[in-house]
Order: structure tokens, then sequence, then C-alpha cells
């Protein structure tokens, strides 16, 4: 594959206090890709999320996502650029209907101002009735319309976990970054999820994966990088990946013998 | 416009006709002037869910700005620097309290960013203080504890022609009204909008709201300001109807009777502070003439406010809506429609 490169990430340090989650991490994500971050808990895979999303600082190196770098952005900034991500700990809008959450998705989307709002222009009415159209098509996307009336905290767990991707859909992302997005799902859930990740990918926006589903990974997968202790021990296709020994040791080993065993 | 509401506005815009009780229309108004407070207050604590401890502040630049700018001023700003102004009419001194007071809100707003919960409690609190202890002390300009007297009532178009004058209980009473339906309309178009679901995404969630690309800095700021606004023009009502104002009103009890307005009402309803504001602004009314003593009567309001607040920590408003939910449409929860209604 030679697209064009959507993100660059180079030199990426990451520290608490003097716990070091990510050291010197150098990859790019290529644009129309899935590319996977894997690696055992505690690697470092959410903080490099973190990074690139602006929810913490990076001690070091450089990120850069078509030409504008990311370092110091706030995250609403960053995900004015295109760069969407959803969270490893199941984050939705608990008190809000599904619909509301979507629509709360849509905001970058939407146009109004508050002065405007405060007069009750037309423009704005308008407005909030092709909001809702949209909304609605995005439940239809991920398979939520009927559900559009409900709490969101009335959800069972795999349709909350479709419900975050709705609303990560929903601020019109280009790259999207997916914090282990089956975890928790049922095997029929989770391959559903993988027939949606397909869908999201033929609309033209980049993936970049973490999860420990190896199933669901190697089958979405264009590339993947592999972490282990803050450190990249492998990058390759899935084939490669698989049979590369350090990976095997580090991490794929247990969970293949805990998969087929 | 539903069928229910058009009935209660008909009923409101009816009771100066036929209630001749000139303390009863005192009442109504006091209530309602409370009622649009807690409102403003209902934006910032009911939807971006940040608690203004200090909201009385607003409330009271509002009463001192307009008092100051129908009356005429003459001060200190600096040893040296007098700044001196003409008596103003009194409708130019509530514009221009609501301004101030929407800038002293979008300045605590700005400061307040990253500030959330305790901070924000913390900001709100120390600033309603500081402009408390100016009201005070800056003497020349707010005669201090000696209060502003004799302060105009609103006069509208001109005496040659037409004058509408609201120096009795019934015009005040319609002001009053009309100020309230007002910031009611205002505060349903923002909460029904995209900045409203803003500030409700703060509330919620920030870090999620973040990702999705909202500022909710500048929602913070933008909901503190409309309040702070609104909060203003009930303290400028106040200034105009009582005509006479000292530092009292910014004692933090009536803050606090805001934040019991609201909450037993049901924050982050739009008809919350409406419930809370008529019910305990009308209680204590009702005790004193059912000739229950002071004492009693200050027992009987927090009982009940502790009942409320333990039993429907909700607020009044949604736990009426959930039980007529359970109770009168057991089919139709289901159906889709529900959906439309915007459920805040
Ligand atoms: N906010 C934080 N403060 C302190 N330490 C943190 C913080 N976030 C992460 N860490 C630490 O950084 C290291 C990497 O954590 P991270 O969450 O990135 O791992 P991960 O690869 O996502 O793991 P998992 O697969 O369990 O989700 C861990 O040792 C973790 O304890
Ligand atoms: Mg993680």
């Amino acid at each position: 594959m030679t697209a064009a490169t959507e993100l660059t990430v180079e030199g990426l340090s990451i520290r608490f206090g003097g716990l070091t989650a990510v050291e010197s991490m150098s990859f790019e994500v290529k644009e129309g890709e899935v590319l996977s971050l894997i690696g055992p808990n505690g690697a470092g895979k959410t903080s490099a999320f973190n990074a690139i999303t602006g929810y913490v600082a990076a001690a070091g190196g450089s990120i850069v996502y078509r030409g504008t770098s990311l370092i110091g952005l706030k995250p609403n900034e960053i995900a004015t650029l295109g760069v969407v991500r959803t969270f490893q700990k199941t984050s939705v809008f608990t008190g809000q209907t599904v619909l509301d959450n979507v629509l709360i998705g849509l905001h970058l989307r939407s146009r109004q101002r508050p002065i405007a709002i405060l007069l009750g222009l037309p423009s704005v009415a308008r407005e909030e009735r092709q909001l809702a159209e949209e909304a609605r098509a995005i439940l239809r996307f991920v398979g939520l319309d009927a559900r559009a009336g409900e709490v969101a905290s009335s959800l069972p767990y795999g349709e909350l976990r479709l419900l975050e991707v709705a609303v990560a859909l929903a601020a019109k992302p280009r790259l999207l970054l997916l914090d282990e997005p089956v975890s928790g799902m049922n095997p029929a859930e989770t391959a559903s999820f993988m027939k949606l990740l397909a869908q999201i990918r033929g609309l033209g926006i980049t993936v970049f994966l973490v999860e420990h589903d190896m199933k669901m990974v190697m089958g979405v997968s264009d590339r993947i990088i592999c972490l282990n202790y803050g450190r990249i021990i492998a990058s390759g296709s899935p084939a490669e990946i698989q049979r590369n020994p350090e990976v095997v040791r580090a991490y794929l080993g247990e969970r293949y013998a805990r998969a087929q065993g | 416009m539903r069928l229910v509401t058009l009935a209660w506005l008909a009923f409101l815009f009816s009771i100066p006709l036929w209630m001749s009780d000139l303390y009863v229309l005192h009442v109504l108004i006091m209530t309602g002037i409370f009622i649009i407070a807690a409102m403003s207050l209902n934006l910032l604590l009911g939807y971006t869910g940040q608690l203004s401890l200090g909201h009385v502040a607003f409330f009271g630049i509002g009463a001192y700005v307009s008092s100051l700018a129908s009356l005429g001023f003459e001060a200190h700003l600096l040893p040296g620097v007098l700044v001196k102004m003409e008596p103003k009419p009194v409708w130019l001194g509530m514009l221009c309290a609501v301004t101030i007071a929407g800038l002293c809100g979008w300045v605590i707003g700005r400061i307040s960013f990253k500030v959330r919960g305790a901070y924000f409690v913390i900001v709100t609190v120390s600033f309603a203080e500081v402009i408390r202890l100016v009201a005070l002390n800056w003497v020349e300009l707010t005669q201090g504890p000696m209060a502003l007297n004799n302060i105009p009532a609103l006069r509208l178009g001109t005496p040659e022609l037409f004058e509408l004058s609201f120096l009795r209980k019934p015009a005040n009473y319609y002001l009053v009204l009309v100020v309230a339906v007002l910031s009611y309309i205002l505060i349903r178009r923002l909460v029904q909008s995209r900045a409203g679901r803003a500030m409700i995404a703060l509330r919620e969630n920030e870090p999620l709201a973040t990702s999705v690309g909202v500022d909710v800095t500048k929602y913070l700021v933008l909901a503190t300001m409309v309040s702070a606004a609104m909060a203003g023009a009930a303290g400028a009502i106040y200034a105009h109807y009582v005509r006479i104002v000292d530092p009292d009103v910014f004692l933090f009890i009536y803050t606090v009777t805001m934040v019991i307005m609201v909450v037993t009402g049901g924050k982050g309803t739009l008809a919350g502070p409406v419930v809370g504001g008529l019910i305990f602004g009308l209680l204590p009314e009702i005790l004193r003439a059912a000739e229950i003593k002071p004492e009693v009567q200050w027992v009987i309001y927090g009982v009940l406010m502790v009942l409320v607040v333990y039993f429907l920590p909700e607020g009044i408003v949604p736990a009426v809506r959930n039980w007529r939910r359970r109770h009168h449409e057991p089919a139709t929860a289901a159906a889709p429609p529900a959906s439309i209604e915007p459920a805040r």
C-alpha cells in the first residue's frame, strides 16, 4: 500500500511521575487503513491514545496529523481536525436518550450561533430537524435506530458500546481511534461489530484500533503494532505478527493458548 | 403551545384583575422575582452542572447598577479620578444592569475555565463576598449600610404622549410576569439547541464531550453570562419595585433560597425552578397567614425541604413526570414517538 500518511508519531514518550508508560514510540498511520495496537495490560496503549487525542501531555516526541502538530492542542481542537476517539471504559451521556447522545456527538456538524439560538431564528429550528435526521441515520448505520428514544443507561452492554461508536461517528472523524471496542461483547456481537468496522472503513475513515480480542484484530487489521512495557517490539502484517517470536513470547503465547485450550 | 401552558398563562395574567388584596400581589411579585433568579441559576446548576453559590452577586449587581444609573452618582474611582453620572431613565439603567451583570458572568466564566465542581463554588462564593464588601464599604458610591433610597420607579413612554408607570403593584406584577416568561423562553431555546446540548454534555461527561469537539469552556462561559444577565434583570426589577437597596441584597441566604427552589423543583428541567419557586416562595407567606408562630414556620419550611430532597432527590418535576409516565401511558411507553419528546 502506498497510501498517504495520515498520522505521524515520532519518539513519543509519556511519563506519569516516575513511571514511563510509553518510551520513544514511532509509527505512522496511513490513510484508509486499519492499524491495530496490541500488547499486554499496562503496555501503554491507552496512554498512547490519550497523548494523540490531547488527554495527557507527551513528555517528548512529536505527533503530527496531516501536517498539523497535535502537541499542546486541547482534545476538542484535535476532534475539530477529524481525530476522534472512544474510551476503553464505557463512556456515554448516561442520563440522555440514545438520540440525544448522538445529537451531542453532532456538535461539530451544526452551525447554530448563540445569538441565533436566543433569538429563536427559523434557521435554528431547521437545522435541529436536519440534525435529528442525521442522528437517526447514524443510529441506523450502527443498528441502534430502534433504541433512539431510550435512555442510554437502560441499554444492555453490547449496545452501549455501539452507542459510543455512534457518538464518535457523529463527530465526523477522518481518523477514528477505538480503544477496546468489543471488550465485554459476546462472540455474536463481536462478529457483527467486525462487519460494522468494515462499513466504517467503507466510509473512508481510517481506523486505529486497540483490542485484546485477537480473532478480531487478526481479522480486520491491515497492519499491527505490538507494544510491550511502553516500547514497540514489532510491527507488520497480521501474519508477520503471529509468527514473530518476541510477540508470541510477550503477548500472543498466553492468549492463543487460552483461546485454543 | 400546549393548551395547559396557555391556560396557565391566562390565569397568571388575569390575577391582578380579580385579586384586590395588594399584599397578595406583593408576595406574588417577590416570588416572581425569585423565580427569575432561580431559573437563571438553573441554567448553570441544572444544565452545566456547576453550582454557583454566589449567584446573588449577579442579582445584587443588577440592583445596584440600575439604581445608581437612575439616581446618578459621583464617586472617586481612584484618588483624584472622579466619575460622575447624571441620572438616566430607568429603562436605560435596567439595560445597563443586565449588561454589566452579564459581563461579570463572562469574567467569572473565564476565570473558572478549567475550574469545576468545588472550585467553581469557591470562585463564585468569593466573588459574591467581594462584591458585598464593595457595596458595604464604598460609601461614596453606594451609601454603604445607609442604603440607596428613593430609587425611581420604571416609566416607559413620555409624559406628553403616553406613559406607562410602574409605581403600583399590578403594573409591577405584569412586568415581573413578562420578564419571567421571556426568561423561560430564552432558557428553553438555549437548552433545546446545540448550546444546551453542549452544556448538558459538560455536566454528564466532560471527557466524552471534548472528544467529539465540544469546547466545554466556551459553553460554560456562555451559560454563566446568560445566567448572570438574567439574575441581573431580576435584581434591577427588584430595585425599582422596592425602591431601596442596601448591601443586604447580597446575603448568602438568598443564594441558598434560589438553590432550594431549583433543587426541590428539579434541576435541569425547565419547569423545576418555577415549581420550586412557587412552593418555597409562597410557603412562608401561607404559613404566616395561617398565623403559625415564626419559629414553627421555619421548622415546617425546613422539614418540607428535607422531605422533598430525601424522597424526591431528582426534584418534584422529574418525579411527577416519571409518575405520569408509569401510570398514564404504560402501553405507549415503548412506542418510538416517545423519542421525539425532548427528555430534558
Ligand atoms: N493517569 C495515569 N496516572 C498514572 N499512571 C497511569 C495513568 N494512566 C496510565 N498509567 C500507567 O501507565 C501504564 C500504561 O497504562 P495504559 O492504560 O496505557 O495501558 P494499556 O496498554 O492501555 O493497558 P490495558 O490493556 O490494560 O488497557 C500502566 O502502568 C498504568 O498504570
Ligand atoms: Mg488500555
